[in-house]
């Protein structure tokens, strides 16, 4: 197998990331935007694992799985905050809480 | 040529997920973004890290968001209101300045100088051993901040009480 160049990891990473930021900007739904932070963390992850393989040393590997680790615990309380939203104010659209009357 | 299959497969399987309207349809094509992401893992000599993808990433965070996605009790009508809140011409003006961004990001790795990455294998037990001995810091506080999520997720997923809703109910009439 030939040694691929590191600039496709990266890029595949970058184009990853901006794909889940365009979404997160333009989605006013709010479980679409929180699966918007779960493709970023996810490249986020990428970026480190193609580093962790140009060096070929564990420490990208461990980084990884920190992220892993921050992104179950964000998508628990993100998902558990999106349930009382929704139990609250009977809508998904985030513009639907600006005002904090909770 | 494998890594080039897997990639595109990643980026078009993540164009669907923000692109999609119904929230299910976009969650399986985020599962196959996952999966291409986790073939990309095993070729960059990551085996261990590309389990950990598919078994959490595509299997227990996905499986969450469905989860929450049945408890809301979503009708037709929801995909409705979604294809009217991303119909306007709202995606012009972030996605452009998101791509400007990602052009400035491929104008840094095209003019810098070309590096190959190394065919070796990290396997689980080189991971396991940089886990647990420089970084086992980090490790103790990832378990402090998943009980931190769990608490948290308990106390905010909880139910109030029941006077509550009632007076929301009356307010909204």
């Amino acid at each position: 197998m030939n040694a691929l160049p590191i600039d496709m990891g990266l890029l595949l990473a970058g184009v990853l990331f901006t794909l889940g930021l365009i979404s997160v900007l333009i989605r006013r739904n709010i479980i679409f935007m929180l699966i918007s932070v779960e493709i970023m963390l996810n490249a986020a992850g990428l970026a480190f694992i193609v580093a962790g393989s140009r060096w070929a040393q564990a420490d990208g590997q461990v980084m990884f799985i920190f992220i892993l680790t921050m992104a179950a615990a964000e998508v628990s309380v993100g998902l558990a905050l999106i349930l009382q939203i929704y139990h609250q104010l009977k809508t998904l659209d985030s513009d639907a809480a600006d005002k904090m009357n909770g | 040529m494998a890594f080039y299959i897997a990639s595109i497969i990643a980026i078009l399987a993540t164009v669907m997920v923000i692109t999609r309207y119904n929230m299910i349809h976009a969650l399986l094509y985020l599962v196959v973004s996952f999966l291409a992401v986790a073939v990309i893992f095993f070729m960059l000599g990551a085996p261990f890290v590309a389990a950990l993808e598919v078994i959490i990433y595509a299997g227990a965070i996905v499986v969450l968001i469905i989860f929450v996605i049945m408890m809301l009790n979503m009708k037709e009508e929801s995909v409705e209101q979604e294809r009217k809140w991303f119909s306007k011409n709202i995606w012009i003006g972030p996605g452009i300045l998101a791509l400007v961004l990602l052009g400035e990001l491929v104008y840094i790795l095209v003019t810098s100088e070309r590096v190959l990455l190394n065919n070796a294998v990290v396997d689980s037990k080189a991971v396991g051993m940089s886990l647990y001995g420089p970084y086992i810091i980090g490790v103790e506080l990832c378990g402090l901040l998943l009980m931190a999520g769990i608490v948290g997720a308990y106390h905010l997923g909880r139910q109030r009480r029941k006077v509550i809703h009632r007076f929301l109910e009356k307010t909204e009439e």
